[in-house]
């Protein structure tokens, strides 16, 4: 599998809406944590180090 | 006189003037720890004479290493000290995770069966060194070549083509000693690397750890708990509790680098700490206190001309794993019988040089795990430590996060994949034996087969007829067909092959396999087994 960097959300807004809604009320902290756990569930759900060794390089810029 | 720099747990080879005398031995081995013992006994049982020298008068008090892993026992059995240290160990396979005042999980290592022995053992290093220390009076009174002196004190080293010169000192003076090969075995702060002017290179973790082992009759199962962030006051960030024979209890504190570490020794510190952490009213008696830092590192070369160096003067790890006196043996394990071979003219000179190849391979290893252990334990930076609570966080509802979880990781032997002494994998058999591996054991009909395979090269057949080899170097058969490939040996040596031939190196580690017996290529696989192509 290669990383998909094509657009691949359905309703990308609606996506952004919920990402930023889970921090609402949140502090610096708590926002870090949970940005945290969500990088290590969605890395565990790709599993694929091909993928992922990709998608770190992707976001490192 | 260079005075005594611990008090004894056991004295166990005391000074004799009369064996302090000037002469040349084939191996003298500098420090008589855990390391340079199995050595000095791997040797002798072998016939080459070994002598070991040790500025002490016995084994050290205080506890270091408790957690002995099945490698090392396997090593010791073949040394004759296994069984004593089995007896006197103890057993665990359950381990808890806390985090905070909560548990996170719990796991259990579900040892694979169909071995002889444990996956681990906890037993303190006192212990563990006198038990090699009677398998040596035992090999010594059965007339093996094995001698040690204690209060001799190597101060001095120089090395010419044909020999090693060591200078020593004894409560009656110094006298000199030269050697064919000397190994150093003298542990992490190594006077024989300093003489040799050898850097020891690698990472201080700006970490201490205050070890406490104190007796108590309390209730708590035989099992590893560790706590990440314990609800304690003055909090460490990580405490330990793991029972070792004789009701005594090993109780580890991280408490950081800035600490005022004499303060922090002191028994009412120390109680008041201890107090905090166990069930209140708990009675106790402190048997054992010490503040730690640890670090990771390791010589470039272990071999420098006659001079060769294992366990904790090549490389030093940090204890969460427990690969210090676990690899530290597997040294042992690895150079006695190349330099059998070489000091009986029957392999070169270079295969001495696999032995740096080999176990520089394992002590790398080991330090890439203990490191990782020890990021986690310690997180080098905020992003670190957010991640490393992350994991623990999920690890109490999620299991993918559990493997994540890092205190240490149990210390396996390491396969010497793609290193020269491997000859060919020619049987579609399973991974975990193939060449380079360290053998599994596994049931016969009776007994167990790493019994039957002594510290020499031998020829494994299962289901096969071994050929009549004719060899220099000394080779034995085991033959196994019918009752003998139970379930675990057929999964364990054939998968999905019918039959099969393994050439065995001394060390258990398997050299080569077929499916079929061909002469010619045994030899040729023996030969490379012994540095010679
Ligand atoms: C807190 C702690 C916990 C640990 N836990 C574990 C564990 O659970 N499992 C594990 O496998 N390992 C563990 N270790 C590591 C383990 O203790 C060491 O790896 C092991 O002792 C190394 O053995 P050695 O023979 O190489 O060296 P040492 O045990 O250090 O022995 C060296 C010997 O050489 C002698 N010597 C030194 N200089 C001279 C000289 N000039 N002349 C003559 N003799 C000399 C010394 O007196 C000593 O007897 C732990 C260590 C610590 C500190």
């Amino acid at each position: 599998m290669t990383l998909n960097t094509q657009p691949n959300l359905r309703d990308p807004d609606d996506f952004y809406d919920e990402l930023l809604a889970a921090h609402h009320g949140l502090s610096k902290d708590q926002s870090d944590a949970l940005n945290a756990r969500l990088i290590l569930v969605l890395a565990n759900h790709i599993g694929d180090r091909e993928v992922l060794r990709a998608a770190l390089k992707a976001a490192a810029g | 006189m260079v005075g005594a720099t611990y008090a004894l747990a056991h004295e166990l080879y005391p000074y004799d003037p009369a064996t302090a005398r000037a002469g040349h031995h084939p191996v003298i081995i500098i420090g008589g720890g855990p390391v340079g013992v199995a050595t000095g006994l791997d040797l002798a049982q072998k016939g080459t004479p070994a002598l070991m020298l040790d500025d002490h008068e016995g084994v050290g008090q205080g506890s270091r290493a408790i957690c002995f892993a099945k490698r090392t026992l396997e090593i010791a059995d073949r040394l004759g000290a296994g069984a004593d240290m089995v007896k006197k160990g103890i057993v665990w396979n359950v381990g808890r995770v806390f985090h905070g005042d909560g548990e996170v999980f719990n796991f259990n290592l579900l040892p694979e069966g169909g071995h002889k022995n444990p996956a681990f053992i906890n037993l303190q290093q006192p212990y563990f060194e006198k038990f090699l220390i009677d398998a040596l009076r035992r090999a010594e009174a059965g007339g093996k070549p094995i001698e040690i002196r204690g209060r001799n004190v190597v101060t001095g080293l120089t090395q010419d083509a044909d020999k090693v010169t060591l200078d020593i000192d004894t409560p009656d003076g110094p006298y000199q000693l030269t050697a064919d090969y000397v190994i150093a075995c003298d542990g992490a702060r190594s006077p024989t690397r300093e003489m040799m002017g050898l850097s020891f290179d690698g990472r201080v973790f700006e970490d201490n750890f205050l070890i406490a082992d104190v007796r108590m009759t309390a209730d708590f199962p035989t099992e590893r708990w560790f706590w990440f962030e314990p609800p304690l006051a003055e909090a460490p960030q990580s405490a330990l509790l793991h029972k070792q024979p004789d009701d005594v209890w090993r109780i580890d504190f991280q408490l950081g680098w800035d600490i005022d570490r004499k303060a922090e020794l002191e028994e009412g510190r120390i109680r008041q700490r201890i107090d905090e952490f166990l069930p209140a009213g708990t009675e106790y008696e402190l048997v054992w206190t010490s503040i730690y830092t640890f670090q990771c590192r390791r010589m470039e070369r272990f071999r420098h001309g006659r001079v060769l160096f294992a366990g904790d003067s090549a490389h030093q790890v940090s204890p969460f794993g427990a690969r210090g006196a676990n690899s530290g043996m597997q040294d042992a394990d690895n150079l006695a019988w190349k330099l059998d071979l070489v000091l009986k003219g029957l392999a070169p000179d270079a295969l001495l040089e696999t032995y740096h190849e080999e176990r520089a391979y394992g002590a790398d290893e080991n330090i890439l795990n203990s490191t990782r252990a020890t990021d986690f334990l310690t997180p080098k930076s905020e992003m670190s430590k957010i991640f490393r609570n992350a994991v623990l966080t999920l690890a109490k509802e999620h299991a993918f996060a559990r493997p994540l979880v890092n205190s240490g990781r149990l210390s396996v032997p390491c396969s010497y994949d793609g290193l020269p002494l491997n000859g060919p994998d020619a049987l579609d058999g399973p991974a975990r034996t193939r060449p380079g591996s360290p053998c599994p054991d596994a049931p016969l009909a009776e007994g167990f087969l790493l019994d039957r395979l002594p510290g020499r090269f031998t020829l494994l057949t299962l289901g096969l007829q071994p050929p009549e080899l004719l060899t220099d170097v000394p080779i034995g058969t085991l033959t196994l067909a019918g009752d003998d490939l139970t379930d675990e040996l057929r999964a364990r040596y054939l998968g999905d092959a019918e039959h099969a031939l393994y050439l065995i190196r001394p060390d258990q580690h398997v050299a080569a396999r077929w499916a079929e017996v061909n002469e010619a290529e045994i030899q040729a696989a023996l030969k490379t087994a012994i540095g010679l192509t």
